[in-house]
């Protein structure tokens, strides 16, 4: 259950309802802390997710390689950078795409904030 | 008797650790964070910690949703480091000190603190980047650690008070060990940032300075924010000001040796302190 509060917006607060949605998923990503597990996803990404037991919003997500979407389905940033890890993409590429900039304007976003 | 000789904060962030690998400490991007700690450098030739107590948060690396301590202590005789997803450069890992670690575990355990114990724990960038920021080189650590870490990952996170209540507590942990050592106490994370949600790239100055100023002058200000309202301040990822807040109150009353603040470190608004304690 959630926790009653307003909402922060563009914000999702990763609580036990989210945790409880997005085990599976993250469960995932956590596997990517090992090299090998990398490579074996990338082999065969259907059996990796399937092994793991990811929902059809999950595997859609991961498939889309969005962000935003895997956030939706349960994912926890933490874990999610893990699976943008295997792609090279940092946390500017993953900022990037959740906010509909280029990477050159969320770094320039990012730099007007210290001004 | 042990004793707290200083307390230092400081952003973690995994870009600092891609900067320091590939050497890009003189870069006009990186120079004003990395210059920001050749005061701090000074001060630990000098000050010869025996021992680094380090408060940080675990990324999904010893730490799964499967079990999530809300309070974790080492007390491991080695904390090796380990690629955490990105191939991200390793360190040479950290000796431990088991017998200051158990003696830091009974006095919590004694004032009601329902910690979780381990005799293994590998360490994130949360600690290595702290570590190698303030003893660059590459070489040996010269300290023993002593890691504490608190969830910022799954909410319910403790509270600001609560974790301001525990910093006291190591604080008198460690004021009632024998041995004669020095601790230096660091806290690493913040400050604000946001990497998820449309909201990623939030970054709060006001509330960072803010936050900083009290650290010294009325270190309990921000217990007055819940978990929640400390990411609508600071970010998803800025409650990590935890770490902060539990480190500076291992100390009572403190004063100000150096302090930096840096935006942006990638995604973050750096910050950086060092604390004495006062005369």
């Amino acid at each position: 259950m959630s926790t009653a509060r307003p909402a922060i917006s563009g914000t999702t607060i990763f609580d036990g309802a989210e945790a409880q949605k997005g085990y599976a998923l993250n469960k995932m990503c956590m596997s990517f802390n090992d090299a090998a597990h990398r490579a074996e996803f990338l082999r065969d990404e259907e059996a990796y997710c399937s092994r793991y037991g990811l929902n059809d919003q999950q595997r859609e997500a991961i498939q889309h390689r969005n962000v935003l979407e895997l956030i939706a389905a349960g994912g926890n940033i933490y874990y999610l950078a893990k699976f943008a890890g295997i792609f090279g993409l940092d946390v500017q590429d993953i900022g990037a795409q959740q906010t509909g900039l280029s990477k050159k304007e969320f770094q320039e976003k990012l730099l007007a904030a210290g001004r | 008797m042990a004793k707290i000789i200083g307390c230092i904060t400081t952003s973690h962030v995994p870009a600092i650790g891609r900067a320091i690998a590939k050497g890009l400490q003189e870069e006009p991007y990186w120079k004003p964070f990395f210059d920001g700690f050749k005061p701090v450098h000074r001060w630990l030739a000098e000050a010869e910690p025996d021992v680094a107590v380090v408060v940080y948060n675990d990324h999904g690396l010893n730490f799964f949703l499967d079990k999530m301590p809300t309070f974790a202590v080492g007390a491991a005789p080695e904390y090796p480091s380990m690629d955490e997803g990105w191939n991200i450069p390793t360190v040479l890992p950290f000796r431990g000190d088991p017998p200051l670690s158990w003696h830091v575990i009974n006095s919590l355990v004694g004032e009601d603190f329902d910690i979780t114990m381990c005799q293994e724990m590998v360490v994130d960038h949360a600690v290595c980047n702290p570590m190698a920021l303030l003893w660059p080189g590459g070489g040996d650590w010269p300290v023993r650690i002593v890691p504490v870490e608190i969830n910022t990952v799954q909410h319910p996170l403790p509270s600001a008070a609560r974790c301001f209540k525990l910093g006291e507590a190591i604080g008198r942990a460690i004021g009632s060990y024998e041995e004669d050592l020095r601790v230096v106490v660091i806290g690493t994370g913040g400050l604000s940032h946001q990497l998820d949600g449309e909201r990623a790239g939030f970054i709060n100055t006001a509330f960072d300075r803010e936050f900083m100023a009290s650290l010294t002058r009325d270190p309990t200000w921000v217990t007055k924010f819940s978990a929640v309202e400390l990411v609508e301040q600071a970010g998803t990822q800025g409650v990590e000001l935890l770490m902060w807040l539990t480190a500076r109150a291992t100390l009572t009353s403190v004063r100000e040796i150096a302090v930096g603040y840096h935006v942006p470190i990638s995604n973050t608004a750096a910050g950086m302190m060092l604390l004495e304690p006062a005369a």
